[in-house]
C-alpha cells in the first residue's frame, strides 16, 4: 500500500472533524431540549404563583379562601416527615451497605439479596403505600401518622441509600482497608476509623439524593392517609396540649395527623376555582426550592468533606 | 560455619503450600528467617515473592478463596501463625508490614502514627506522644514533620509518606516487620533513605523485605532467598548467593540472563 499524501490525510482528517462537529452539534440540541423543559416549568411557576409567594403564605394554613391560603402545615409536615425519613433510613441503609460490602461473604444468598435491593429501587412507590397501608398504620398502629409516612418513605429510598453507600465504599482503595488491617485492628475498627469517615460524602450525597425523590411523593402518602386539609401543627415539644397544663411529649409530634407539601399542590390545583391554581403553582414553585436547596447542600458537603480525602 | 555467630532463629517456613482457590501459588517452601537479621526476597514477577511475604501477616485470610497447607514456626513461643486456631488479628499485631505503595490513611500524620496503639486501646495522650515520637524517630522522619504532625499525610512527599508508613508499623514494637517491594513507587533519593533506615531498624526488629531490585537486596540484607515459579530455590547468606549461587537458576537470574 502507498503512503498516503499530505492531500490525502488532510481529507481523511476534515471528514473526521465533519463529524465531530455534527455529534458536538447534536449534543448541545439534546441538553438544551431538557434544560430548557425545566427552565419554562420553573419559570412558568414562578410567574403564575409570583403574586402568592409573601410570608403569610408560608405563615398561613390552608383556606378556603384562595387568597388567605398558605402553606405552614404542608410545609412544616413535609419538613418533619423528611426527618422521620432520614433518621430511619440512614442507620438502616448504611448499616445494610456496610455488611455486604464489608461483613457478607460472597456466595449466592448475597447475589440474590444484591439483585433484591436493585429490584426495590424501581417498586413503584404506590405498592410501598400499600404495604405501609398494612404494616405500619394498622399492625403496628401508628395511624395516620407521620410516623408511618416518613417509615413509608424511609423504606421507599433505602435501596437508593444502600447502594450510595456500598459505592462509596467500594470507591475506598484496598490498601487503606489492609493498612488498617495489618496493624492489627479488627473489621469494626476498620469500618469505625477508616471506611465509614472516607465514605460519609458519597453515602451523603446519597441520601441527600433518597431524600429528594422523596419529599416529592405523593402516592404513597396518599395511600396511608395523609389529610388534605389540615389547620394545625403537630405539637411542638414540651408545648401545652392544652389538656390539663400538661405538656407534649419530646416525640408527640411523630403521632401527629399532617398534610405534605405534594398533597397540598394536588389538592388545589383539583380544585374549580381557577384561583387556587395560583397557590398550587407558589406551592410547586416553593416545592422545587427545596429540592434544590437540599442538593446545593449535598454538593456543599461533599466538597466540604472530600478536600481532605485523599489517596 | 562457626557457631559463635550463628543467629537465633525467628521464625521458619516448614513445607508451605499456598492455594488461591485451585492455584497454587507457594510449593513447599521450607525457610529460616533469623532474628534481628534482614532476609531478602528475591525472583522474578509472579514468582510467589509477596504471597509468601502476605502470609506471615495472614493478609489472606481477607479474602476468600484462600488457603495454607504446611507451617509458619514463630519463635521464641514456637506457635505456628497459620493455625487455624491462631486469630490473624493477634498475627498481625506481632508482626508489621510495610506495603509496596505508600498508604498513609487520609488523617493527620499523628493520628497515622497512633492509629496502631489506638486500635491497641491507648487512650492515654502522653503515652500517645510519646510513642507516637519515637516511632516517627525510629523512621528517620520526625525532623521532617515534628512541626507538622497535624497536617495530613497525604500531603507529604512519597518517600515521606512511606516513611510515615513505617513509623505506623514501628509504633507497636511488632516483632517482625514485612516489607513488600517498599521503594518500587519512590525515586533514588527517597529509595536510599528507606534502604539506611532498614540497615538501621534491624537493631531492633527483624525484617523480611521482598525487593526485585538485585541490588537493593545485596545493599540491604544478610539472607537472600531466590523464588521462582513458587518454589524457594536457593536461600543462604547474601554474599554467598550473590557471590557463588549453588543452583543454575539464581546463576541465571542474579547475572541478569534471566527475569
Amino acid at each position: 500500500m502507498q503512503p498516503m499524501t499530505t492531500e490525502q490525510i488532510r481529507v481523511l482528517i476534515a471528514r473526521g472533524k465533519l463529524k465531530d462537529t455534527l455529534f458536538q452539534g447534536l449534543g448541545i440540541i439534546c441538553l438544551s431540549i431538557g434544560l430548557l423543559v425545566i427552565f419554562l416549568l420553573v419559570g412558568d411557576m414562578l410567574m403564575r404563583g409570583l403574586d402568592r409567594l409573601n410570608i403569610e403564605f408560608f405563615t398561613e394554613f390552608a383556606s378556603r379562601r384562595a387568597s388567605q391560603s398558605g402553606i405552614l402545615s404542608a410545609w412544616v409536615g413535609t419538613l418533619l416527615v423528611m426527618l422521620v425519613t432520614a433518621a430511619a433510613a440512614v442507620p438502616l441503609g448504611v448499616a445494610a451497605g456496610i455488611y455486604l460490602e464489608e461483613y457478607a461473604k460472597r456466595n449466592w444468598i448475597t447475589d440474590i439479596i444484591e439483585i433484591n435491593i436493585t429490584n426495590l429501587a424501581a417498586v413503584p412507590s404506590i405498592v410501598y403505600g400499600l404495604l405501609a397501608l398494612g404494616i405500619f398504620v394498622y399492625t403496628f398502629g401508628f395511624g395516620q401518622s407521620i410516623l408511618s409516612a416518613g417509615l413509608t418513605l424511609a423504606l421507599l429510598i433505602l435501596p437508593i441509600v444502600i447502594v450510595a453507600t456500598r459505592e462509596a465504599i467500594r470507591s475506598i482503595p484496598a490498601m487503606i482497608r489492609e493498612g488498617s488491617m495489618a496493624v492489627g485492628a479488627t473489621r469494626w475498627q476498620t469500618c469505625r476509623y477508616h471506611i465509614i469517615p472516607y465514605a460519609m460524602p458519597g453515602i451523603l450525597t446519597g441520601v441527600i439524593i433518597g431524600l429528594a425523590r422523596a419529599i416529592g411523593e405523593t402516592a404513597p402518602i396518599i395511600t396511608i392517609g395523609a389529610l388534605t386539609f389540615i389547620a394545625f401543627l403537630p405539637p411542638a415539644p414540651f408545648s401545652a396540649t392544652g389538656v390539663d397544663g400538661a405538656s407534649a411529649g419530646l416525640f408527640d409530634w411523630v403521632m401527629s395527623p399532617f398534610t405534605v407539601m405534594p398533597i397540598q399542590i394536588f389538592n388545589w390545583t383539583s380544585r374549580p376555582d381557577p384561583a387556587f391554581e395560583v397557590n398550587a403553582a407558589a406551592a410547586g414553585f416553593v416545592l422545587m426550592g427545596m429540592v434544590l436547596t437540599m442538593n446545593a447542600i449535598a454538593i456543599y458537603l461533599r466538597y466540604r468533606m472530600r478536600k481532605n480525602i485523599k489517596w | 560455619m562457626q557457631t559463635h555467630d550463628k543467629p537465633q532463629l525467628k521464625a521458619e517456613a516448614r513445607n508451605l503450600n499456598f492455594y488461591y482457590g485451585q492455584t497454587q501459588a507457594l510449593k513447599n517452601i521450607n525457610m529460616p528467617i533469623y532474628d534481628k537479621k534482614v532476609t531478602a526476597l528475591i525472583g522474578p514477577s509472579g514468582c510467589g515473592k509477596s504471597t509468601y511475604l502476605r502470609s506471615f501477616n495472614r493478609m489472606h485470610d481477607l479474602y476468600p478463596g484462600n488457603r495454607y497447607e504446611g507451617e509458619i514456626r514463630f519463635f521464641p513461643d514456637n506457635s505456628n501463625l497459620l493455625s487455624a486456631d491462631v486469630d490473624p488479628i493477634e498475627v498481625r499485631m506481632r508482626v508489621g508490614m510495610v506495603f509496596q505503595k505508600p498508604n498513609p490513611f487520609p488523617k493527620t500524620i499523628y493520628e497515622n502514627v497512633a492509629y496502631g496503639l489506638r486500635v491497641r486501646g491507648e487512650k492515654n495522650k502522653r503515652i500517645l506522644d510519646e510513642k507516637v515520637e519515637n516511632a516517627l524517630r525510629g523512621a528517620a522522619i520526625w525532623d521532617e514533620v515534628k512541626d507538622r504532625l497535624q497536617d495530613l499525610a497525604p500531603n507529604l512527599s512519597g518517600g515521606q509518606q512511606q516513611r510515615l508508613c513505617i513509623a505506623r508499623a514501628l509504633a507497636t514494637d511488632p516483632e517482625l516487620l514485612l516489607f513488600d517491594e517498599p521503594t518500587s513507587a519512590l525515586d533514588p533519593i527517597a529509595t536510599g533513605a528507606i534502604e539506611e533506615l532498614v540497615h538501621e531498624l534491624k537493631t531492633r526488629v527483624t525484617i523480611l523485605i521482598v525487593t526485585h531490585n538485585m541490588q537493593q537486596a545485596a545493599r540491604v540484607s544478610d539472607y537472600t532467598a531466590y523464588m521462582y515459579l513458587g518454589e524457594m530455590i536457593e536461600f543462604g547468606k547474601t554474599d554467598e548467593i550473590f557471590i557463588k549461587p549453588q543452583d543454575k537458576r539464581t546463576e541465571d537470574y542474579i547475572t541478569g540472563r534471566m527475569g
